[in-house]
């Protein structure tokens, strides 16, 4: 069976000629089967990007192989380049003179789409994410969620076997987002043989979109199983949810006994702490340290480990 | 094998913003017609006034409208793909199947098109307005001439789109440095000739120099001061249109391998 993705040891490396090179991508392997909705998680600078421009030929690995739907991206990239197509949040690509059906109409004309099978795919698209009415719009007029929508949109449209979203509904409203997220399912789910691979920031549209995720740090694959198995890795560890106001040395945390990851969100007079330890018994030392720095303990939660649990386990901190 | 199909409707795809996109802004007519006929205006009352042949008024009115296409060049394919990687084009571009010179081809074919409507304007209205004679005997030589000086000069703006990419924020510099001193040695104003033999003869590398030149033999007959044969810059006009299309294909080839290896270039933000 052919691997829709199939990423061996592979390495990249930025810079190096006056300074110590930068690792992107630190021996990595990766598979990701055909058919599969595949996300990818990992905090900023984690490895993501450069991951998925690898993997859409725009970008040479170091050292490594890297295969897309049987095709090495290096040797072979013109055949990768007619399936595939990538979509990143917050792209401003386009020409905002025209409009939203002539500018996807005329990214079609790169996969030399002929024009009316086009024309009948973006309608047919631009129904299902409720974009129609803004079809003769001019790019420019349409707001920013608009925008991101027809970039999703773009990337459908050129009836792609791989699809790459690197994080798609970043900055979208919950309506938007959901429109895209019900589409990504129904797309791969419906379709035999259509792959996606997807970074998000956010847990739970990992943990609800997709069949496995891989968490990624410092250019390397901390863990990759689904959702649900991810989440079985820590069911032995406590999460706890702790509201408390303001306080300093957050950093601190990490080194209490019992401690393996935190994340802390400071909102106001308020600080969200969401806390993974190995066991109950590290609670007091965390009430004891937040009192010695005169927190108030605003209210405390045992939770149900989550996927963000999960990831704050495996990276030590939670996405900046 | 290259397929003509994907290629050719990627070339239509590319130059329809260029087309529809600029029809959309009417500003365009006052912009692209009107205020450039005041700088015509402007010398050719200046000719008037020092009681220069009448064919200089016919010689700036033809400048004029080459002018725009050299403009077109500079602005809107030198630089262009530079902006197209600001705004995030540039990789969904690279990431397309079609092949990077097809991109160039659309971008240059769009922009001739609507620079033609420019050129054609200027030269109306400059007859019009300044009473200019242009007798038109040779035709052949005269499509030619500009057909030629045409497709070397958007080759050669091809070629500078990855060379400025690469120069990055120096492109800037570089498309105000190409500006104006073309301006004076390839003699958009006056004949070259009266520049000299060897800077006009320099000056021959820009398709534009040899373009007007000739066209203006064409048009105002043997007492407009011609550099070359007519023949002569129509061979070398053609052998220009060759090497620039190579030249670009070349640079664009190494522009690509560049940012592939090192990350650089036609990602955004990198």
């Amino acid at each position: 069976m052919v691997h829709a993705i199939e990423v061996n040891d592979l390495t990249r490396l930025f810079g190096g000629k006056k300074t110590e090179p930068s690792v992107a991508l630190d021996h990595l392997d990766l598979m990701v089967e055909e058919g599969e909705l595949f996300g990818l998680l990992g905090p900023n600078g984690a490895g993501k990007t450069t991951l998925i421009k690898i993997l859409s030929t725009l970008l040479l690995p170091s050292s490594g192989s890297a295969k897309v739907l049987g095709y090495d991206v290096v040797k072979e990239a013109a055949k990768i380049r007619p399936r595939i197509n990538m979509v990143s949040g917050g792209e401003t690509s386009g020409y905002g003179l025209l409009t939203v059906r002539e500018n996807l109409w005329m990214f079609s004309q790169f996969y030399g789409i002929p024009g009316r099978e086009a024309k009948t795919t973006i309608d047919d698209l631009l129904v299902k994410f409720d974009l129609l009415d803004k079809g003769d719009a001019k790019v420019r007029t349409i707001s920013t969620g608009q925008r991101q929508k027809m970039n999703v949109v773009r990337g459908f449209v050129t009836d792609p076997d791989l699809l790459y979203l690197d994080e798609p509904t970043l900055g979208l409203d919950v309506n938007a987002s959901l429109i895209i997220r019900e589409h990504l399912r129904s797309w791969v789910k419906g379709n035999k043989g259509k792959t996606l691979l997807l970074t998000t920031h956010y847990m739970m549209e990992a943990d609800e979109l997709c069949d496995r995720v891989a968490i990624i740090n410092n250019g390397r694959i901390l863990a990759c199983d689904s959702p649900k198995n991810l989440k079985k890795l820590i069911s032995k560890n406590t999460t706890f949810s702790i509201e408390t106001t303001p306080f300093g040395d957050v950093n601190g945390l990490s080194s209490l006994r019992g401690v393996t990851g935190y994340s802390a969100e400071t909102n106001g007079e308020h600080t969200m702490l969401k806390l993974v330890t190995e066991d109950e018994s590290s609670i007091s030392d965390i009430i004891s340290y937040l009192t010695q720095r005169n927190a108030k303990i605003i209210s405390f939660n045992k939770n149900e480990p989550t996927l963000e649990d999960v990831f704050i386990q495996m990276v030590g901190r939670g996405l900046e | 094998m290259i397929d003509w199909r994907l290629n050719g409707r990627a070339i239509i795809g590319r130059a329809y913003p260029r087309v529809l996109g600029v029809m959309r802004e009417p500003s365009w007519i006052l912009f692209d017609i009107f205020l450039p006929l005041l700088g015509i205006a402007a010398y050719i009352y200046y000719y008037r006034a020092m009681n220069a042949p009448e064919m200089y008024a016919g010689f700036i009115v033809i400048g004029g409208a080459m002018t725009a296409y050299w403009m077109n060049v500079l602005w809107s394919m030198a630089t262009q793909f530079y902006w197209e990687k600001e705004v995030g084009n540039l990789q969904l571009y690279m990431l397309a199947p079609m092949s990077r010179m097809s991109v160039l081809g659309g971008m240059a074919l769009g922009g001739m098109l609507m620079t033609t409507v420019r050129a054609v304007s200027t030269v109306l209205l400059g007859v019009f307005l300044f009473n200019v004679h242009l007798t038109l005997t040779q035709p052949l030589e005269l499509t030619l001439v500009f057909s030629f000086t045409l497709i070397a000069l958007y080759g050669m703006g091809m070629m500078f789109s990855s060379l400025f990419l690469m120069w990055g924020r120096s492109a800037m510099q570089m498309t105000s440095l190409l500006q104006e001193p073309i301006y004076l040695v390839s003699g958009f104003y006056f004949p070259v000739r009266a520049m000299g033999y060897w800077v006009a003869l320099g000056a021959s590398i820009l398709p534009i120099t040899l373009g007007l030149d000739g066209m203006r033999q064409l048009l105002f007959g043997a007492s407009s001061n011609g550099f070359l044969p007519v023949d002569v810059e129509i061979i070398v006009l053609a052998v220009l249109a060759v090497v620039f299309f190579f030249l670009a294909r070349y640079f664009l080839d190494f522009m690509e391998t560049m940012s592939k290896r090192e990350g650089r270039l036609t990602l955004r933000w990198q």
